[in-house]
Order: structure tokens, then sequence, then C-alpha cells
């Protein structure tokens, strides 16, 4: 969907003319009531659920939560999955010519943050006619947007859903997050951010991005557990080529992601991780940043994400408790570190089924409400 | 669920919510399923949250509408702030404590009165295992001693005195048997304890 119209970013900049893709899964109900916003992480898109083909690699990223029959029901609620501002999956991001200039925005594509991307949808929401959502949800950076959605818009949000995700990064995030980007910056092939001219891709910076992005999404026992100490070829090689499993694997995924992921989309968004702290403008005190939601929350975490770890989910849950909100909170003891909350774990999927069928019950009422009104 | 509901499923319950005033703020120790909370919401328009460990437990608090925590009891209630409750129940949870004077201490704290009830060990078919020289299994304490959840063991004459060395006063002790109160030697014949404590 086009916007002509600027829209005014935290950082002070505009960005007019721009694009919003976005996917659809259900039907919107009559009276507009059954709408849930799944907001996306770092490298994810709008495609959350279903595939384009038969390939198995076009599934959508959160098909086991949300399709028909999944906890996120289909077949009820009319969820759209939505690309942000700066990505480089379809909306308008680096890679497309910026209007003033006729060529790339590059490295000038503005800064924008989680709450820019917010005010983003709910143009969407608005364009699309959707007052309120019946939920707003998402994982890790995606449970920022839910968050802030709860902040920003409390009228239009009945339901919020924070799994995996964290009021503020962590100092130890931030610098992971700087180290992947320098790797970026560093690339000679980065050319400043304006690489697409010179008919290149910062690779290199990417693929080492995503290793060390990739070593936090998982605990050291899944880590042990999946490769141990295993060798590649049986015996050490004597070079600094591939000896262990783990070095496989890794480089293996940082060659995938280097070639469908923007080097500046990187760049934005682990700005838009960092900066992001809402509780900045209240002293820091997030209690009183939550002081105006209005929505019900459920938050999730998982016992080994040592990223997002569990910590920074109660911090949000006791705040929203000394508000008398209402929240419900699962912490769920998995392996798998961060990556768990995009991975079938039943307790994990059962919650987030609950939760759901309780607010479509709730949709149900409200209906009856009116229709004994009427 | 309405009271009719409650006390077909659980007596006990619907004896203990009598001591719950309406539209109250409510904290639920150990909530399990969410079947009290469940109830002091829609039948008498309180409010709170429940506190469960069970994996299993929170997708049915949520089913009931309840508003559900999962922590360890121990290390949970530290998120709460003195006094933010009417009433703070613990049933038939508090025997599962490692640190059972340092729960009821923050019991204390975050509400103004506190129902607490757990298996009586002075119950007289556990008198009479112990005289048999056998640890009791009984339907309150159906476990055997190795592999039981209930890590403390008390009596109603105990309790009264660590409820006292915490702050909280006693206001009305009932020994339920099968969800009915027994007056005639309580301590004998109750299976389960239960006490109404006040902050002093």
């Amino acid at each position: 969907m086009f916007f002509a119209e600027p829209l005014k970013l935290q950082s002070g900049a505009e960005i007019a003319d721009y694009t919003l893709v976005y996917e659809t899964y259900g039907t919107l109900n009559a009276d507009r009531s059954n709408a849930v916003l799944v907001c996306h992480a770092l490298n994810a898109s709008h495609h959350v659920a279903g595939r384009y083909s038969e390939d198995a690699g076009s599934t959508g990223w959160w098909d086991n939560m949300v399709g028909p029959g999944k906890p996120v029901d289909t077949d009820r609620f009319f969820v759209i999955g939505i690309n942000n501002l700066g990505s480089c999956f379809g909306s308008t991001g680096p890679m497309h010519d910026n209007p003033a200039t006729g060529k790339p925005y590059g490295a000038h594509f503005p800064v924008v943050t989680v709450e820019d991307w917010v005010h983003s949808q709910a143009r969407l929401a608005d364009a699309l006619g959707i007052e309120q959502f019946a939920a707003v949800m998402g994982g890790s950076l995606g449970g920022m947007q839910a968050l802030t959605w709860s902040l920003l818009y409390p009228q239009r949000v009945r339901h919020c859903v924070v799994i995996a995700s964290t009021p503020k990064l962590s100092t130890q995030n931030i610098a992971f997050d700087d180290v992947a980007r320098q790797a970026i910056l560093s690339d000679p092939d980065f050319h400043g951010g304006d690489f697409y001219a010179h008919g290149v891709v910062p690779k290199n910076g990417l693929r080492v991005a995503r290793m060390i992005g990739h070593i936090t999404y998982l605990s050291d026992d899944v880590m042990a557990a999946k490769f141990g100490r295993d060798l590649r070829s049986g015996s050490y090689q004597f070079g600094f080529g591939i000896d262990f499993e783990i070095e496989s694997y890794l480089r293996y995924q940082g060659d995938k992601f280097s070639e469908y992921f923007d080097a500046n989309t990187y760049l934005l968004i682990t700005k838009a991780l960092d900066y992001f702290d809402p509780a900045r403008n209240f002293g820091g005190d997030l209690t009183k940043t939550l002081a105006d939601t209005r929505a019900e929350f459920l938050l999730v975490s998982f016992s080994t994400d040592w990223r997002f770890a569990p910590e920074r989910s109660r911090e949000i849950v006791e705040a929203l408790v000394k508000n008398q909100r209402k929240v419900t909170y699962a912490e769920i003891d998995a392996p798998h570190g961060h990556d768990a909350f995009l991975l079938d774990d039943a307790r994990y999927m059962n919650v987030v089924r609950s939760y759901f069928e309780r607010a479509w019950q709730q949709i149900g009422s409200q209906q009856e409400a009116k229709g004994a009104r009427a | 669920m309405n009271f009719h509901q409650l006390s077909g499923f659980r007596p006990d319950l619907a004896f203990i919510a009598h001591w719950v005033a309406p539209d109250t703020r409510v904290l639920d120790l150990g909530c399990g399923d969410g079947v009290m909370l469940d109830y002091l919401q829609t039948d008498k328009g309180c409010s709170g949250y429940g506190i469960e460990i069970d994996d299993e437990r929170i997708p049915q608090c949520i089913a009931r509408g309840v508003q559900v925590i999962q922590r360890d009891l121990e290390a949970g209630l530290s998120i709460f702030d003195d006094n933010s409750f009417d009433t703070v129940l613990c049933l038939s949870a508090l025997q599962m404590m490692k640190n059972v004077e340092g729960v009821l201490r923050d019991i204390a704290r975050v509400g103004r009165e506190a129902i607490v009830s757990f298996p009586n060990f002075a119950y007289w078919p556990h008198r009479i295992a112990l005289l048999r020289g056998h640890m009791p299994v009984s339907k309150s304490l159906p476990y055997d001693w190795y592999d039981t959840p209930n890590l403390r063991c008390a009596t109603i004459q105990d309790f009264s005195a660590l409820a006292n060395e915490v702050g909280l006063e006693v206001i009305e002790c009932v020994a339920l048997d099968d969800g009915k109160p027994v007056s005639f030697l309580p301590n004998w014949r109750g299976s389960l304890a239960v006490f109404r404590l006040r902050k002093k």
C-alpha cells in the first residue's frame, strides 16, 4: 500500500511516498473486531504463514503459530503480517530510489525506530478500516512493537502479546549489535552504503553479522547438544578452514543470509533495537511508562534465552502488575535459547492457543451484547 | 462459575470463598487450574492474579480468564507492592515450600488478610499410621514419604505459633473434613487446616 503523506520520524526526519507491503490471512468480520497484527523481528517479513508454492522454503516465518486451526486460528481471526519500513522484503527500504534524488537511499535512508514503525503500521490499519485490533503480537523485536502499540495507541489494542522480548536491550545486547554493524561497515564492498551502484554486496560483513547473531540466538547447551566438538572430516586440518561442525553450520547460515538480506537494512534494524527504551521518557520508570496502557497482556519468555532473558519479561510483568493491568505470564523451560519463540513447544503453543481462544470468546460475547442492544 | 458449581467441585474452596469479601483484590498463591479465582471473579466481582509454577495449569487458568503469572512462589512475590491485595490465598501450597517462613512473611507483606490452608498432620488417621510405625498416606496426604511434594508437615497448633511470629493474627481457624467444618476435636478430626489471618 502506497502512502504519499509524509511520516514524521522520531529522528526529526520525514519520509514520504513510501510503500508498505502486507499479507492477510482469514476474513475480517462485519464489525471489524477480529483483526490481529503480527509484527516481525530482525530478519522476517510480512509473510507470516502459508506457502507461496510447494517449496517448503516459501513457508511463512511463523507458520507453526498462525494458520487455520493453529494457535492463532485464521478461521477465526483476520491476521495481518506487515513488512516494516526500511526492511528488505518489499516495503520501502534503503535499496529503493529516494524520490528526491532518483538514486537508491542506501545509507541515507532515515534511521527508523520501533515507535516509527508502529505509527506507520497504524496508518495501514487506518487504511484497512481497523480501529481496534483484537490483538497485536510479536516475538523479540516484534514484541517491542506490540508493547509500543499498547503505549502509543492504548485504545486500539485489546490484547498485547509480547513474546521473548524486553523493555530495552542490555549493554551486552547493544555490544553484540555493534560488532555486527562493524562487520558490515568495515567490509570494502559496503561503499558507505552505496554498494548498489557498484554492483556488489558486502557479503562478508553480512555473513559475520549473521554468525554473531546466530550464536546469541542459541543456548550453550543446545549448541553443544547439536554440534558438540564434532569434526567435519574426522581429524584436525591444521589450517584455518572448517574443522568443527559448528563452524560449518555458522558459515552456512551466514552465506544463506548474505544472499537475501540487505546490509543497510541490517544496520537500520539493529539501531532500532538499540534505541528501543520507552521508559527513557519516564526517567527509566517502567511502571509509569505503562500507566496509560489499556490492553490485556500475555507475556512469554524462555528459560535459556540469554539474549532476551526471562528477567526482562518479568520487569514488564512487574510494571503491569503495579498498574493493576490484566496480565498473564508464562515462563517456558525450553533449552533452545532465544530461537525457542519460533519453535514448536507444546507448552508454549498451548498457552498462546488458550489465550487466543479466550480473546475469541470475548469477541463473541461483545457481538452478543451488541445484538441484544440492537 | 457459580457457588453451586464450586461446591460440587471443591467443597473446601466453597467454604473458604465465604471469607473473601466481594469486589476486592485477591492474590492466589499456587492457584492450580484457577478455579477459585474464576469463581471469585465471576461471582463476587473480585480481581487479581494467580501464581502457579506447573506448566500444565497455565493454559487452564488462561481458559478460565484468570490472570496467571508463572513463577516459583519462593521467588515470585517480589513483584508485588506492600499491601497491594485485600486477601492473599495460599491454599494447600504452603507445605510444599522450602522456605515456609519466608513465604509467610511475604504473604503478610503484600496482603491485608490471608487465608492459608494445609493438610493437618495431626488428623487421627495420620496419628494411627504413625502409631503403627508408618508415615501417613491418606486422601489429604496422598503421597509416599519418598516422593511427596509436601516438604513440611504441620499441625493446627504448630501453625498458629509461626503465624504469630511473622506478624499475622489468627482471626479464625477451622478444620475441615471433606470440605465440612469440624468443631469437636478439630486437631484430631480435621484433615485440612484453614486459617484466616490478619496483619497485626
